[in-house]
């Protein structure tokens, strides 16, 4: 990835002094991590209306509590609300945005037309985002939504930065674009692979990731007047043939991969100067499924970046270790997506994806105690003396050591860290903080690929 | 009769349209590559003047497709691209991308609007949205349910277009995924990957069903691998008012449009001439069935699915 050669970009962002760095929360305590991990706003589901329905979404109540703990940070709170809707969706939408509207939500994210209309309204104190599922990739559409009262516009996934400064120079409306995370690889809401393989219905929350599963690509072997059913052409000797694989040219040999639409993950963390300079006004990380340990250090390697930049555009240099850090929560290969360059050969899985995660979360600092240097950890992983760990926090809190003795809140000695959420104190190397996280390496990874 | 719904199909070329015109269709939707979605064919602005006098002569009707995702680039040319429809005398221009309605209501405020954003076309009320931005049609998602359709007449203040026959695009991308997919496998294609290729998917699990996919400027278009044939339960949809009904003749023989186009045009007459005795005639669809492609099957597509989400 090399951003050196690039055109400089001078947008200006008309609203915020500094982009905003907007994060998922798929649920309540993932909130809590990502506005402690330096996000300036996060984006949650709620029960209905938006496009995680097997997500673990947020009732009205930790709705609330989420805002109260943003609130304490100077963060805010957007609902993603941006389902298609069919006529059978429409009637409660109302009541569920007044009650956003009471919850404290700073704004929604829709795509639908329809509940654009019922918020603005219903609801005048949420601001109204447009979504990425409208494809809006142009300065006319973007102005357009303007028009109609929306603040914000967040771009589709296939807008490159010279069409971004493009659009800043010609509309005065706040610009957010996804810069990490899972993409879909369609333009986003013009794919239903999920309603015809599964009836799931993929711009209602459904979506099935079709685009990962693995295709065989063919020729039509027929003359094309026959494919095309000219007269004569049709009867059952050709579904015969068809049945036989008579009429399939495979465009692949016998060990090659099959064909995938599944595209490379995004990251842009090596291109923040242009994302910054380009003039972009909130900075999205993708993934409410993901885990607490991914959008912790997601959010702390862009946070650095930012404030690093923003404090000194002029000798800001990338830190190799933001990177190294992201690539321990990451699962997929990495890309830039359409900010540079249409996404090619380079860009896509074709290989068997290794799902592993090259870290776990092993443990959640809850106390330190400084007289002694034991702190209290909340097991989320196994973990067992002997074992390389890493401690990490908001900021460059960063050291490794290997595990010690371990003892249960009792005092009893253990032999291991088995139980989910068992209080387990043992001695640190250097002091950590309530909400500082303990990872390891994850051993399965490596076991898998033995497998493979 | 002013109440018949309308018959709209779509064409590759001035040839085929003169065939379909005789085979009975009302209207016809064209258009090129640069600003329209998954064509058949190409028509360029002299084609479309062309084709516009032939049809008018006729009586009959055609609308040409701004329904693109537009990039800034392309915005650029669309006023002169709208004008010169303007000055065809097209009867409509398809849209689904905000920028067209601004360049329309500047260059011809006159032309009629139809909405049309495939499949996220899902609900009355945002039709009605789009009626209220100048829109008069909106072609509704295949991907709605017959009780969804009939139920949102009631509701509609612009006219409906149901796509009744053919195949449906399911997936539109950006990427050129079938010649990235060639270069990972270090055998680049020669040629084109376009409409006239015959390139399709077998998915691992299905493997009776193709699907066709190709490429153009616009990116990767992956298809249906059945082709909607509604016409056994097409008085529903007359029953419940819809104004328009679409034949998709993509990636089909001018022969097979004749049969289909025939097909929907008795169904629609008979009904009009006595919706209380009209049967469906099982034989109006022989001709349709012996040209089937025999590797596509026939079927109702959405209309008898419940989705889940």
């Amino acid at each position: 990835m090399n951003t050196m050669d690039k055109p400089k970009y001078f947008g200006k962002r008309h609203r915020l002094a500094k982009p905003e760095l907007l994060a998922p929360a798929g649920n309540l305590e993932k909130l809590k991590f990502a506005i402690h991990y330096g996000a300036d706003a996060v984006y949650i589901g709620g029960q209905k209306y938006g496009l995680r329905s097997n997500a673990d979404n947020f009732s009205f109540e930790e709705m609330r509590e989420g805002v109260e703990f943003a609130n304490k940070y100077g963060a805010k709170v957007f609902v993603a609300t941006n389902i298609y809707a069919h006529d059978e969706d429409i009637d409660g939408i109302e009541e569920y945005l007044r009650n956003l509207e009471n919850a404290g939500i700073s704004a929604i994210i829709v795509a639908d037309p329809t509940i654009i209309e019922i918020a603005l309204r219903c609801a005048p104190k949420l601001e109204v985002h447009l979504s990425t599922q409208q494809s809006t990739i142009n300065w006319q559409a973007v102005k357009f939504w303007k028009e109609e009262g929306l603040p914000r516009v967040v771009l589709g996934r296939e807008t490159s930065l010279e069409e971004i400064a493009e659009i800043k120079k010609h509309v005065d409306v706040e610009i957010e674009a996804f810069i990490h995370g899972a993409m879909c690889s369609s333009f986003s809401g013009r794919c239903v692979l999920s309603n015809h393989f599964t009836d799931r219905d993929s711009n209602r929350g459904g979506c099935c990731q079709s685009c990962r599963w693995k295709y065989d690509l063919f020729e039509d072997a027929r003359p094309q007047t026959e494919w095309v059913s000219e007269e004569e052409a049709a009867d059952n000797r050709v579904l015969e043939q068809f049945r036989l694989g008579v009429n399939q040219k495979p465009l692949y040999e016998e060990n090659d991969n099959p064909f995938s639409m599944g595209s490379k993950d995004l990251c842009m963390l090596e291109a923040i100067p242009d994302l910054i300079e380009v003039g972009i006004d909130s900075f999205k990380i993708e993934g409410r499924m993901k885990s607490i340990h991914y959008v912790a250090t997601v959010v702390n390697a862009y946070r650095q970046a930012i404030d690093s930049y923003m404090a000194d555009p002029e000798n800001y240099v990338l830190k190799p270790e933001w990177l190294e850090d992201i690539n321990k929560a990451a699962n997929r290969p990495l890309n830039t997506g359409f900010f540079y360059d249409t996404p090619d050969n380079e860009d896509h899985i074709y290989e068997p994806e290794d799902k592993a995660v090259p870290y776990d979360f092993a443990g959640l600092v809850l106390d330190y105690d400084e007289a002694t240097g034991i702190a209290t950890i909340q097991q989320r992983n196994n973990f067992k003396p002997g074992q390389e760990i890493e401690f990490f926090g908001p900021g460059n809190t960063f050291f490794k050591q290997t595990v010690g003795q371990i003892w249960d809140e009792e005092g009893n000695e253990l032999d291991a860290a088995r139980h989910p959420l068992q209080k387990i104190k043992m001695k640190v190397d250097q002091p950590v903080r309530y909400f500082d996280m303990m990872r390891k390496k994850n051993v399965k990874k490596v076991k898998m690929s033995a497998a493979v | 009769m002013s109440n018949k719904p309308e018959l709209l199909v779509t064409v590759s070329s001035m040839e085929e349209l003169r065939r379909l015109a005789e085979a009975g269709a009302d209207a016809f939707l064209v258009g090129e590559e640069r600003y329209g979605m998954r064509m058949p064919g190409e028509f360029t602005r002299e084609d479309v003047a062309e084709a516009a006098a032939y049809v008018h002569a006729q009586g009959k009707r055609i609308y040409v497709a701004v329904n693109n995702l537009m990039t800034n680039d392309v915005l650029d040319e669309l006023p002169a691209y709208i004008a010169a429809l303007r000055d065809a005398g097209v009867d409509g221009v398809e849209f689904g991308d905000p920028s067209v309605l601004a360049v329309v209501r500047e260059v011809a405020p006159e032309m009629a609007l139809h909405w049309n954003a495939e499949m996220t076309s899902t609900n009355s009320s945002t039709a009605n949205y789009w009626g209220r931005k100048g829109a008069t049609r909106a072609v509704l998602a295949r991907e709605l349910n017959m009780d969804e359709i009939t139920g949102m007449m009631d509701k509609m203040q612009v006219e409906a277009q149901v796509q009744v026959h053919g195949m449906t695009n399911i997936y539109h991308s950006k990427r050129q995924l079938v010649q990235s997919y060639m270069e990972h496998q270090g055998r680049p294609v020669s040629g084109d990957l376009g409409l006239q290729r015959g390139l399709f998917l077998i998915e691992a699990e299905r493997r009776d069903e193709k699907f066709p996919i190709y490429e153009d400027s616009n990116g990767t278009h992956i298809m249906s691998s059945e082709d909607i044939c509604i016409l056994e339960d097409l008085h529903l949809l007359m029953e419940a008012g819809v104004q328009s009904f679409k034949i998709e003749g993509i990636l089909k023989s001018t022969a097979y449009n004749e049969a289909v186009v025939r097909a929907y045009r008795q169904a629609i007459d008979a009904y009009a001439a006595d919706p209380d005795r009209y049967e469906f005639d099982e034989e109006w669809l022989d001709e349709v069935r012996r040209l089937q492609d025999p590797e596509r099957e026939l079927g109702f597509g959405f209309f008898y699915k419940e989705q889940v989400y």
